[in-house]
């Protein structure tokens, strides 16, 4: 490990790769801020330039940066508006906006900063630990494994969705293997699905997939309710200081959420925002009878918690992605795809191929969180001033990146066309309900799947290798059990409920 | 019927045809050394259909039901003529009529005039401002994607 950190620590010293972190980390922030623009859709939108850069990692480390800045923008939002840019800075919300309005903005934006800090931090050195021995392990899988183990992750992804929606989780996920098969794939060398259309003989463009699934119908959302983009009163920002009492108290909260939101953040279709709320539930329901009350009014410990394990969660989101190359959330998918398109095939190969890559993205984690913290503290008067930017430009600039970004990378004005339309039917998607994250994680996922299971079927002749294999055979009842469990155990609570009513 | 179910309505439409492909038409071009295979292209295109239809029909016919009420999602569809409808729609046109004007108008040309229209369907009145502004972003990204990212660009319409 020793041997690795060094080769890490050459790669990211260099030059252009600390340039990278900082400009990632401040395009991160300012653009996280902006309200309905999550991680997702800025990575979505940086992609083009990352693959433009070359070297993959300078891109991921660019990208990595990105991640984080957004996710820490998110919360600046959040606490100054009660306007939460990420999904996974909604807990952030709760007790960091009834801070601001008590006049402890400052105090709230620096609770945040540190918590962030120590999250990601905390966060980088598990990463350390956990991804070698995940990775020796991971070694031993066949393909086999492997598609057992995508379709573990694809329905851990639905199982999580939440009771009531995983049919329809699970549907999106299907939509999105579907689309993955348009095109003509690397194992058949013929044309499937292309409807005679010649644009779709290369199959669906994933960045104009990723912009359509997020950054438009959000922005279309904007422009729906002006509400969302409403622009509260930013009370004045003073106070940074916090006091030693109140850090002791929010000592033991960041430990425990950050290493709580790691694994949580490890484990497929979980991620930063189921890890932000159970850090935040978590919290309260350990804290003492009188900081109880004070929780969703200005609790110092429940704005800590949440900011901390969003922090841990994302470092620990790349743990399966560097790996095991199973995204286990919508940013980490665009991060894949990215990877892919930078000739890189994140795996358990990655450390043993390429271990340039992998170490140089640890550190520049370390690097990143500290760039965040130095960069942030005293910005942090100045970055809410991004805030003031008025809707109607912002929209129309939302729009165009989105074009733009989907533009560039094939130079085809149809493509501009396919956005458009994918987008109204994500939007339409997303009235109903239907979760799109895991479309675009079937999609990204869909290819290797079926290449893995090809793969498989030919060395096996048949699906024999199900049963011969115990492990896939395993794999493959979890992942079923993944998915029928939670609807069978709502049912089952459904009926006993409806029973207590009748016998009353 | 709820707007969740027409949907999957409609996915089921696309998913028995994606099935009607996969099994009946796919294999009819397969040439004969390909037919030896253990696994067909429209192997996996055959499971994922079947999934997709069972899929489609457990939300069509209600079989899992959310346990709690359904959560207020941030937009009602069902009053969607209460919000910014027109607007929306004109954005999206917008971005249509972008798509299509690429090409001949040139892109600094296009660029400006979408932010411009984009700015000015949202209700901004101040072209002192909007105009330079258009005109400096539509610039500036046309510098850094042909300059810096070395993408190219045609800046000038067509006929220039």
């Amino acid at each position: 490990m020793l041997e690795g950190l060094l080769i890490g620590l050459s790669a990211a010293f260099s030059f252009t790769n600390i340039a990278m972190v900082i400009a990632g980390c401040l395009i991160g922030t300012f653009i996280g801020m902006l309200p309905g623009l999550g991680p997702m859709s800025i990575i979505a939108i940086m992609i083009p330039v990352a693959i433009t850069i070359g070297d993959p990692s300078a891109a991921l480390i660019l990208l990595a940066g990105v991640y984080y800045g957004a996710i820490f923008g998110g919360s600046t939002s959040s606490i100054l508006l009660n306007a939460p840019g990420v999904a996974g800075t909604v807990a952030t919300s709760f007790d960091g906006y009834p801070m601001a309005r008590k006049g402890m903005a400052g105090k709230a934006l620096t609770i945040a900063a540190i918590s962030s800090f120590c999250g990601g931090t905390i966060g980088a050195v598990l990463l350390m630990i956990f991804a070698p021995m995940l990775s020796s392990v991971a070694l031993l899988f066949h393909s086999a494994e492997y598609f057992a183990l995508m379709v573990v992750g694809l329905s851990a992804i639905a199982a999580f969705a939440g009771t009531g929606n995983v049919a329809k989780a699970v549907m999106m996920t299907l939509l999105g293997l579907i689309m993955a098969t348009v095109g003509e794939g690397a194992l058949f060398n013929m044309p499937r699905f292309t409807m005679g259309i010649m644009d779709l003989q290369t199959g669906f463009n994933f960045i104009t997939l990723a912009m359509a699934m997020f950054a438009l119908p959000e922005a279309i959302f904007l422009v729906l309710n002006p509400a969302r983009s409403a622009q509260g009163e930013s009370g004045k920002i003073s106070g940074l200081r916090i006091d030693r009492s109140e850090a002791r108290s929010i000592a033991p909260v960041i430990g425990r959420q950050s290493i709580q939101g790691f694994f949580i953040g490890v484990l497929p279709g979980a991620g930063a925002t189921i890890a932000s709320f159970l850090g935040y539930a978590v919290e309260r329901n350990l804290a003492s009878k009188d900081e109880q009350k004070e929780f969703g009014h200005g609790s110092i410990k429940g704005l800590a918690a949440p900011e901390s394990a969003n922090n841990a969660a994302c470092t620990g989101s790349f743990v399966p992605l560097l790996t095991l190359g199973i995204p286990g959330s919508g940013t980490t998918a665009i991060l894949l795809g990215a990877l892919i398109a930078l000739n890189v095939t994140p795996g358990p190969r990655l450390m043993v191929d390429e271990p340039q890559i992998f170490w140089a993205v640890i550190i520049s984690m370390y690097i990143g969180n500290l760039v965040l913290l130095v960069l942030n503290l005293p910005l942090i008067p100045y970055i809410a001033k991004v805030l003031a930017i008025p809707r109607n430009y912002l929209i129309p600039f939302i729009l165009f990146f989105t074009l733009m970004g989907s533009y560039i990378g094939q130079n085809n004005p149809t493509e501009l066309l396919f956005l458009v339309g994918m987008g109204i039917a994500a939007t339409v998607l997303r009235f109903a309900d239907y979760p799109l994250a895991p479309l675009l994680i079937g999609f990204i996922l869909g290819r290797m799947l079926e290449d893995n299971f090809a793969r498989s079927m030919q060395l096996y002749d048949g699906v024999s290798f199900i049963l011969e294999r115990p492990m896939t055979l395993g794999l493959l009842v979890i992942a079923v059990l993944l998915v029928v469990v939670p609807s069978y155990r709502a049912r089952r609570a459904r009926a006993r409920q409806e029973g207590i009513a009748d016998g009353d | 019927m709820a707007l969740d179910r027409w949907i999957a309505l409609i996915i089921l439409g696309i998913a028995l045809a994606y099935g009607y492909a996969a099994f009946f038409t796919m294999d009819q071009s397969l040439p004969p050394f390909m037919q030896r295979n253990p696994i067909w292209p429209s192997t996996f295109p055959k499971v994922l259909a079947v999934l997709a239809i069972v899929t489609s029909l457990v939300i069509l016919l209600g079989l899992e039901k959310p346990d709690e009420e359904p959560k207020t999602a941030d937009i009602d569809y069902r009053r969607l003529t209460d919000y910014h409808l027109g607007q929306a729609l004109l954005l999206l046109g917008l971005m249509v009529a972008y798509a299509l004007l690429l090409r001949p108008a040139g892109f600094l040309l296009a660029t400006g005039g979408f932010i411009t229209l984009g700015a000015f369907f949202l209700g901004e009145r101040k072209f002192h401002i909007l105009l330079p502004v258009a005109a400096l972003v539509s610039g500036l990204v046309w510098y850094l994607v042909e300059g810096v990212l070395g993408i190219y660009l045609s800046p000038l319409p067509a006929f220039l």
